[in-house]
């Protein structure tokens, strides 16, 4: 076949949490790897790599995505947002501040997945209905089995800000 | 994980993206979503030596109704599709693209991958074909149509070329008197379904069926056409008795594998149940009713 089609290195340019990065990744690079090893941005975990746990989930253009399962490329041109991104000024998004008030989190491993599954929720639905919580976050799974305090802190979240109080 | 190193190339039109993929053979794969192909990649089952991106491409993700068929283009995300008008319009196809994996996933994976991988659990297949759709196809030098019904070939096998790439999915709008539902059984959120199956009916009249469709996903290499419980009610009167014998038949006709996912005792049992739902929910929307019904699972039925 022609072997000059295509190339192993990729020029991308990415905004992450408001910030505009352009860098020559390798083709094969992973997004979560670009987040943690390139940009110092290891609030992302890796649990499973396998895009079953949901620990990886960052948004890309607003939607939820597992970041082990994606190329760093296919976020060319696009907006990323991670849990580094959440907070503002120093000050704990209300859904960060929930997670405290419910004891949202054991071991703490899943929670930046679970923060940006719920963020993506509450970003285009401010009323979601407790089904609506339970299936938004249907793809993060938690092995600590705190599912009841942390559907409570998302819930608290979410009629928080939907009152105004935030 | 790594995957194996690879060349990567973005095409910019769907005549390019054939035209590369026909002169490079076996070595290069197209990247849809890539929610199958890149866990694939990162195991090295799969270690193309050249991925072309069509995402880049224009015009490869939109929904048209035009004169009572719906085309969905190869690119559109199942989110896109649970969000989309057509899904109140044709309620299968929003029980099927709501429900499939989790929302992360369904943000990425698209409907002309899922057709094109043609994996034996894949949510779309019993769907589309029992709305009997047609795929449109495009390599580098020619279009063409392929009923559903012709496209499923083997497990993981389609009739597409080499070089030749999904650009839509057309479907027609069902008549009024019809109702189709889509039930997957699943044992968690981010999996494939352990026993599904889509169900299309249109009725006579309020009680006699006129015309079924019914296929199983998951029970067999391709989907499963249920035939014998399509006969069950066709020119019937779909009482609960008549529902279960063709729930019963449908069961007969899986032939499912035992894995993971459990005995293939347990997979026809549920194959009865998803049926039996199927039925239900088909002959109540036939009547104009609203129902919602999604992929099930423990803890969530």
């Amino acid at each position: 076949m022609n072997t000059s089609v295509g190339s192993e290195r990729v020029q991308i340019r990415i905004t992450v949490n408001e910030q505009v990065h352009e860098r020559e990744v390798e083709a094969r690079q992973l997004l979560v790897d670009l987040l943690r090893e390139t940009l110092g941005l290891t609030g992302t975990h890796i649990g499973c790599d396998t895009s079953y746990c949901g620990a990886c989930t960052v948004l890309l253009n607003g939607q939820p995505v597992k970041s082990c399962t994606l190329f760093a490329f296919q976020a060319h041109e696009a907006d990323v947002k991670t849990v580094e991104g959440l907070s503002h000024n120093g000050d704990m998004h209300p859904l960060q501040k929930a997670f405290v008030q419910c004891h949202g989190l054991q071991c703490g491993y899943c929670t930046p997945g679970v923060l940006m599954s719920s963020y993506a929720l509450l970003s285009k639905n401010k009323r979601p209905t407790d089904d609506q919580i339970r299936k938004a976050l249907a793809g993060n799974t938690c092995r600590c089995t705190g599912y009841q305090n942390i559907f409570k802190a998302v819930r608290s979240a979410a009629d928080t800000l939907a009152a105004g109080k935030q | 994980m790594y995957p194996a190193a690879f060349r990567y190339y973005r095409a910019a039109t769907l005549e390019e993206a054939t035209s590369i993929l026909s002169q490079a053979g076996d070595e290069a794969r197209p990247l849809a979503g890539g929610q199958s192909l890149i866990p694939l990649m990162k195991l090295r089952f799969a270690r193309p030596a050249l991925l072309v991106d069509l995402n880049s491409i224009p015009g490869l993700s939109s929904i048209k109704s035009e004169q009572g068929v719906v085309r969905i283009g190869a690119l559109t995300r199942h989110a896109q599709l649970a969000e989309s008008e057509l899904s109140q319009l044709i309620p299968i196809l929003h029980d099927c693209a709501a429900g499939i994996a989790d929302a992360q996933v369904r943000s990425r994976g698209t409907i002309g991958g899922s057709l094109a991988e043609a994996d034996p659990s894949g949510d779309w297949a019993p769907v589309m074909l029992a709305l009997s759709a047609e795929v449109r196809t495009q390599n580098s030098k020619q279009e063409r149509t392929i009923a559903l019904a012709d496209f499923f070939k083997d497990a993981y096998t389609t009739g597409l070329a080499n070089g030749e790439l999904v650009r839509e999915v057309a479907v027609k709008v069902p008549a009024k008197n019809s109702g189709g539902a889509y039930i997957a059984f699943k044992r968690c959120a981010s999996v494939y379904a352990s026993a599904s199956a889509a169900v299309q009916l249109t009725m006579a009249d309020r009680s006699t069926c006129e015309q079924a469709h019914i296929y199983l996903g998951c029970v067999g290499l391709v989907p499963v056409h249920a035939t014998a419980a399509e006969a069950e009610l066709r020119g019937r009167e779909l009482t609960k008795e008549r529902i279960s014998a063709a729930a019963e038949a449908a069961m007969e006709a899986a032939a499912p594998q035992p894995d993971m996912r459990g005995s293939a005792e347990y997979k026809k049992v549920l194959v009865k149940h998803v049926v039996k739902k199927g039925l239900e929910v088909s002959l109540l929307r036939s009547r104009g009713e609203q129902v919602e019904v999604s992929h099930e699972y423990v803890g969530r039925i």
